[in-house]
Order: C-alpha cells, then structure tokens, then sequence
C-alpha cells in the first residue's frame, strides 16, 4: 500500500519538475526564472524524497530521504535570494516589459550602489 | 549552555543522516558536530523564548502554512507556465515589514520566495524587502505589504517576538 502512494508522491514531484524545466525555458529574464526553478524544483525534489520515504520506511535510504526534505525547503529559497540579490547587483536587468523596478530606483536615490563582486 | 544544546540537536541530526552505531562513526560525528558548534554557535536567541511551549504550536501552525501556500505557488506557476500567452507582469516592489529580529526576518524572506508569484531580492537594516513580484497588482508599499507580508508576519512575531 505504501509503495503505490509513494509512487504518486514521485509521479506528483516529477511532474512539479517538468513544470519548473519549462519555466525554465519559456519566462523571459532570470527573475522570472529563478522563480519557476525555486519553488516547483523545492517542491518536486521534497515530493520525491517523500515518496522514497514511503517505500522504503524507516532503514538507512528511508530516513536519509526524509531528512533531506527540510534541508532542500530551507536551503533553496535562501540560495535564490542569494542567486537574485548577486545578479541584481550585478547588474542583470530586467525584462523589458517589467512593470516595476523599486530597487534599482533606490539603489540610484540613496546612492547605496554596492561594486560587483 | 545555548552550545549544548546546539551540540545535542547537530548530533541527533548526525545520527539520523549516518543511522548507525559503529563506534567511528559516532566519533567522526562528535568531532564535526563539535567544530559546528563552535563556529556556528553565536546566535542571539532569548533562553526564556525556548521554553514558552505556545511558540511550537504556532511553529507547526506556520509549517502547515508553508506547505498549503507552497503548493499553490507551484499551481500558480504552473498554470503562468503553461498558459500559451503566459500572463505575467514582472517587477521589483518594495515592502515593509514590522520583524525586529534577524532570525524573524529571514524566516519571513524564505517564506515570501515560497508563495504564488514572489522571490525576495533583498532586505534592508530600517525593515524594508524588496519583492520580485510575478504579477504586479500594486506598486504602492502599504498595499503590498498588506497582500504580501501580513499573513506570515502575524504568526512569525508570535513564534519569535
């Protein structure tokens, strides 16, 4: 019984997965795809790690897999922060058609430009 | 006294990343958790806030939160990712957010890059985030807060303030 739901707990993953690849290649600029990389990629690999849980139960592959899971759901938005933050700064602009960009506003009023690393 | 306690949850979590029991392993453990502790182990956390047992329960409140919320992102970019016309409005808005402590505002930024549509760029020392913002309904700092911030910074400042 629990391998067939954690079979559709790695089919659920895989296909978060797919989702953020296609992200990947169809948004525009880096922002937008940083976004669809961080979060369906979070939730497709915690998905997947889950499922192994599932079938394995708690021996040695098992309980790595589900350890793994607050690890990737903390480390990955904080490297994407990191990942926007550094290309801001940078220098990497924005899509043409952005409605917005507050940041680079302020960065040029309050003269809190940083050098590139 | 805090580094003990850091020293106990690093090495628990050693033992369930290697669970076993050989007595090398347990060394190789001691030493790293150890070093960890001695390099990682000056955090400013309040010791009374450890032990009030109402701030777990919104900590699981929050997890479960998180995950709803987590979800309806990846619905949300899938659906913008799927959709032939791709109906995005990207952009970079500023918003304010009340959390004093640093520990409260990274788990705010994380939480942020983990909703439908928003990726935290930055945050500033007076308590200001910059949102990367999929869909750009407002560009005004109060409204965005108020769609953004609030739902999560009312339960972070009763888990950590």
């Amino acid at each position: 019984m629990n391998d067939y739901i954690g079979l559709v707990f790695i089919f659920i993953g895989v296909l978060f997965e797919l989702f953020g690849c296609i992200g990947l290649l169809r948004l525009p600029d880096m922002y937008n795809r940083l976004q669809a990389a961080t979060k369906c990629v979070t939730l497709g690999t915690c998905g997947i790690m889950f499922g192994i849980f599932l079938m394995q139960g708690f021996n040695e592959i098992g309980v790595k897999a589900l350890v793994a899971v607050p690890l990737i759901f903390i480390t990955s938005p904080t490297a994407a922060h990191a990942l926007a933050r550094g290309a801001h700064i940078a220098g990497v602009r924005l899509w043409q058609k952005s409605v917005c960009d507050r940041y680079e506003d302020d960065k040029k009023h309050m003269g809190k430009e940083k050098p590139a690393p | 006294m805090l580094r003990v306690l850091y020293f106990i949850v690093s090495y628990i979590f050693w033992l369930l990343m290697t669970l076993s029991l050989e007595w090398d392993r347990l060394a190789a453990g001691a030493v790293v958790c150890l070093l960890t502790t001695m390099i990682f182990g000056k955090t400013s956390i309040q010791k009374h806030k450890l032990l009030q047992p109402q701030r777990y329960c919104w900590a699981a409140y929050y997890v479960f939160l998180l995950l709803w919320e987590c979800l309806k992102a990846n619905l949300d970019v899938a659906y913008r990712v799927l959709h032939p016309a791709m109906p995005i409005h990207p952009g970079i808005v500023k918003v304010r957010t009340s959390l004093k402590s640093d520990l409260a505002r990274t788990s705010l930024a994380n939480s942020i890059t983990m909703t439908p549509g928003t990726l935290s760029v930055d945050v500033t020392d007076d308590g200001y985030l910059y949102i990367h913002w999929i869909n750009v309904k407002t560009q005004d700092v109060e409204e965005a807060s108020q769609k953004i911030v609030v739902v999560f910074e009312k339960i972070l400042k009763r888990i950590f303030e």
